[in-house]
């Protein structure tokens, strides 16, 4: 058990605990923050993808000892009071969902790709998000969904 | 998403009514107008499919709702649940077009079986196909009844009255008028609809057929949307199970008292099921590696590999599942008579959310079931017999349902954190592992299906002899035009009869009929070649039905089908098939590489015909979900077990389809007005494991006859060509 100082969400927290959890079940059960899913506890899914430093990671694997110091941004970190990042608004227009449960997996892990790149191709994209599922197979709304919010931060420019 | 009133009732993350109790349920219905209506499956489309179901029946009586308010607003409940394909904004479709309100005013509350009525479940496309007609005819007769309401009111005969958005007024005088709200508010009115009311004309339609944004999506893309898994009431713990590691294993002996010494942890018995319960389910997860058992090896001998020679060895139970005219007489008149055997395995659901339910027993005594299911009434009586308690002392809860397909049919979870809850006198909170959801997922059965056909110099198919061996008979219909065909059946998806299968089977997406439509096309273009023709023609030749003629054709059409008989080198493949009363053709094109075997789909395109269309937008995407989701079990799926055990447990061994597989994916919905509403969410998946091995076959000439098409499958085709 040791103190751990981290940023969520742009809000510092500490949390006592074992440094060997990971991420994902302190963001859910610690800080009852859900909206960061559970999928298959290997990093195969993505479900649980959060952003450290910036940097895409499955929280699913990520020991807390790792978050130390680090700035946590999740799901819910995303939006600026009920103003939607240019993602999520992306991903609501052109429906880049079906079940929901990937979706906030795919929203982090789109931010991060279109942080990294932010004109991507549409090749780019599918080779970006590959290793996030989504068993409804909503892929092709998603990959519409990312190239639009590529277009909507570079200002509207196709 | 805020209401101007009555927050309570609906609140953020629709269709998730957590803080909706019951109080509240009789003060929204205790004033206002009220439809009850009944919802009866049309004949054949529904039978009672899994043990628990059986138990419970659709009431005689009415088993719906549909609620205007004080307020003005819509209400309706209905015992479905969201799974992702979107009737959480196509039933509030119907009903906002026949009572000409604005779809913003219509709320949903679904699967909940306090606040709802009993429905069997959702599953086999029934909700727009069923529901939906018997949902506009309430609607139409709640407008009926406000319309004569009105027409009391202003001293204006009904027939001159018109209804716009929730207000109605005299044709003559606009400003005679009455809103709903006005004239449901502060009285109770309840109808149960019988007769017949006028019911707009699809031609009139200004809500149905145009695609409406999807309800859910803020909630979901902020995180706030919430599933079983996320329920957390206080002092919940999270109960991890001891499992065995095969079917058929039992448990000798267990030692938990590492398990124990972890701070935080109870150990929890109930008969034969033991877990360890923490406030962290990863601090659980730690305990239950804890957890020292053994148990007798499975008795099974069955792997992946001699499973179809069991099937066919171990399959008794024949039904007849079609027949016409005489199949030996047929094929005497044949010219060639051609055999074909093809087999698939066992495909899991895999849906991103594992099988979760959270429990709590209540300071009365009720135990409350937040679960993850597409079944909540059955699954409420389930619950209620293991805990032998009656069904009004469980309350099920459906939050959104992070994916089903067929899956979450059965409610094991659900059943384990109630016992549990029971037993440890805490809220529990049950979230299978994935190696769990593996493990007791309900597998869409292994299959054998072997076919003989006869054809004639004309190239006519003259007979048919179909057997299935697993799948069942959904999805065999004959609809070639073959005077002579006899089509039985041995087991089933729906059960494991006699001990066919090494594990659960249950439903999977149009259960079935990926089996059957996969063969039976396969098959049909074999014949083709066989005939030397190209296989849409022959199609054609062979086809009367004029239905799927023209899917055919208008797929034919977009994707710019060009004569000639297969294997062509083009890579191009067709196929047909019918589901949930929906007719699909699809075709393809794919590349495959001759060094690996290798099969990357660069095209699909496909039309269907679902009769009336409710929600355009809607129905394309469940198009484009079947079209990807199929490739999974066509291209790569496929559940590897030995002796019982599972082998293949998590997505580094059992791959679903991916981003880099993305085809280009064309869907085309034909204009249908004068056939009511049929499935949407099944029926473009059938065709996808015949219509990538066609194209296989015309790019490579190597037929493959085994599901999934994988590299080593088509290469050992390609060598023995």
């Amino acid at each position: 058990m040791k103190p751990i100082a981290f940023t969520l969400n742009g809000v510092a927290k500490t949390v006592t605990t074992d440094e060997a959890r990971n991420l994902l079940w302190v963001l859910r059960d610690d800080f009852g923050m859900t909206g960061t899913k559970f999928g298959c506890g290997a990093s195969f899914c993505g479900a649980c993808t959060v952003l450290v430093d910036g940097k895409e990671v499955r929280s699913c694997m990520t020991p807390m000892r790792n978050v130390a110091g680090k700035k946590v941004v999740t799901v819910e970190g995303l939006a600026q009071g009920d103003t939607l990042s240019p993602v999520q608004e992306a991903f609501v227009e052109h429906v880049g969902y079906q079940c929901g449960y990937c979706t906030s997996g795919m929203v982090i892990g789109a931010t991060a790709l279109l942080a990294a790149n932010p004109r991507p191709t549409r090749e780019q994209i599918a080779q970006g998000m590959e290793r996030h599922l989504c068993r409804c197979a909503a892929h092709l709304r998603i990959v519409d969904a990312i190239e639009a919010a590529a277009t909507k931060m570079a200002g509207g420019k196709k | 998403m805020t209401r101007p009133t009555d927050e309570m009732i609906v609140p953020e993350g629709w269709g998730f009514v957590e803080t909706i109790d019951r109080r509240d349920f009789l003060r929204l219905t205790s004033t206002g107008l009220m439809v009850v209506f009944a919802v009866k499956p049309p004949e054949g489309t529904f039978r009672p499919v899994w043990n628990f179901a059986t138990q419970q029946r659709t009431p005689p009586d009415f088993n719906a709702f549909l609620h205007v308010g004080a307020d003005g607003r819509v209400t309706l409940l209905v015992g479905k649940i969201e799974m992702g394909q979107g009737i959480i904004t196509a039933l509030p479709q119907i009903a906002a077009e026949e009572l000409n309100v604005p779809l913003g005013m219509v709320d949903c509350v679904m699967g909940d079986t306090d606040l709802t009525p009993f429905d069997s479940g959702t599953f086999g496309s029934l909700s727009v196909r069923v529901l939906g007609p018997i949902l506009r005819a309430a609607a139409a007769e709640a407008r009926a009844v406000l319309v004569q309401l009105a027409s009391e009111k202003l001293g204006v005969p009904a027939a001159d009255l018109e209804v716009k958005d929730g207000v109605i007024s005299a044709k003559a005088d606009g400003s005679k008028k009455a809103t709903y709200g006005e004239l449901a508010g502060g009285k109770k009115i309840e109808r149960r609809f019988e007769g017949k009311v006028a019911l707009e004309k699809v031609a009139e339609f200004t809500v149905v057929g145009k695609s409406a944004p999807r309800r859910d999506g803020i909630e979901k893309v902020t995180g706030k949307a919430k599933y079983a898994g996320d329920i957390a009431p206080p002092e919940a713990l999270h109960a991890r199970i001891v499992r065995p590691p095969a079917h058929g294993a039992t448990l000798t002996s267990i030692d938990t008292t590492a398990a124990e010494k972890m701070a935080g942890v109870r150990i929890v018995k109930d008969g034969d099921l033991v877990a360890v319960l923490h406030a962290h389910r990863d601090e659980a997860d730690k305990a239950l590696k804890l957890v020292k058992t053994t148990f007798t090896p499975s008795p099974s001998t069955l792997n992946n590999e001699n499973i179809f020679a069991h099937l066919e060895q171990v399959a008794v139970e024949l039904r007849n599942i079609g027949t016409a005219g005489d199949v030996s007489a047929g094929e005497k008149t044949a010219a060639q008579v051609v055999v074909g055997k093809y087999t698939k395995g066992y495909v899991a659901h895999a849906p991103m959310e594992t099988h979760s339910a959270v429990a709590a027993v209540g300071p009365d005594g009720r135990v409350t079931v937040w679960a993850s299911t597409q079944t909540p009434f059955p699954l409420q009586t389930q619950v209620a017999r293991a805990l032998k308690l009656q069904p009004d002392k469980v309350r099920v809860i459906t939050p959104f349902v992070g994916g089903g397909f067929g899956g979450k049919s059965a409610g094991a979870q659900a059943v384990e954190a109630a016992r549990l809850t029971v037993a440890a006198g805490k809220p529990v909170r049950v979230t299978w592992s994935r190696e769990e959801e593996f493990f007791f997922d309900t597998f869409d059965p292994a299959t054998v299906v072997n076919i003989r056909a006869g054809l004639d110099a004309a190239r006519h198919i003259v007979s048919w002899d179909y057997e299935v061996i697993g799948a069942g008979e959904r999805g065999s219909r004959m609809y070639y035009d073959v005077p002579n065909h006899r089509s039985v059946a041995k087991g089933s998806w729906s059960g494991n009869v006699g001990g066919m299968h090494p594990f659960n089977v249950g439903p999977w997406r149009a259960p079935g009929a990926n089996a059957n439509v996969w063969a039976r096309e396969s098959h049909i273009d074999v014949l083709a070649a066989k005939a030397g023709m190209d296989p849409v023609e022959f199609r054609l030749l062979n086809l009367k039905d004029a239905r799927m003629r023209r899917v055919l054709e208008a797929c034919a059409k977009k994707f710019g089908w060009t004569s000639k008989a297969a294997p062509s080198k083009r890579g191009v493949g067709v196929a047909c098939g019918e589901d949930a009363g929906t007719y699909v053709a699809s075709m393809a094109e794919v590349k495959v590489d001759a060094a690996t075997g290798a099969v990357k789909v660069v095209r699909v395109v496909c039309a269907q015909d679902m009769g009336v269309l409710v929600n355009p937008e809607g129905a394309t995407q469940q198009m484009e979900g079947c079209i990807m989701m199929g490739l999974g079990y066509t291209l790569s799926e496929e559940v590897r077990f030995s002796n019982g055990e599972v082998i293949d447990k998590n997505f580094g061994g059992y791959s679903l389809p991916k981003f880099s597989w993305l085809p280009k994916i064309e869907t085309q919905i034909l204009d249908s007005p004068d056939l009511p509403a049929q499935g949407g969410g099944e029926p473009a998946i059938v065709t996808m494991g015949a219509v990538i091995a066609n194209a296989v076959f015309d790019a490579t000439g190597a037929r493959v006859t085994q599901l999934p098409l994988t590299p080593a499958r088509v290469k050992a085709a390609m060598a023995k060509k």
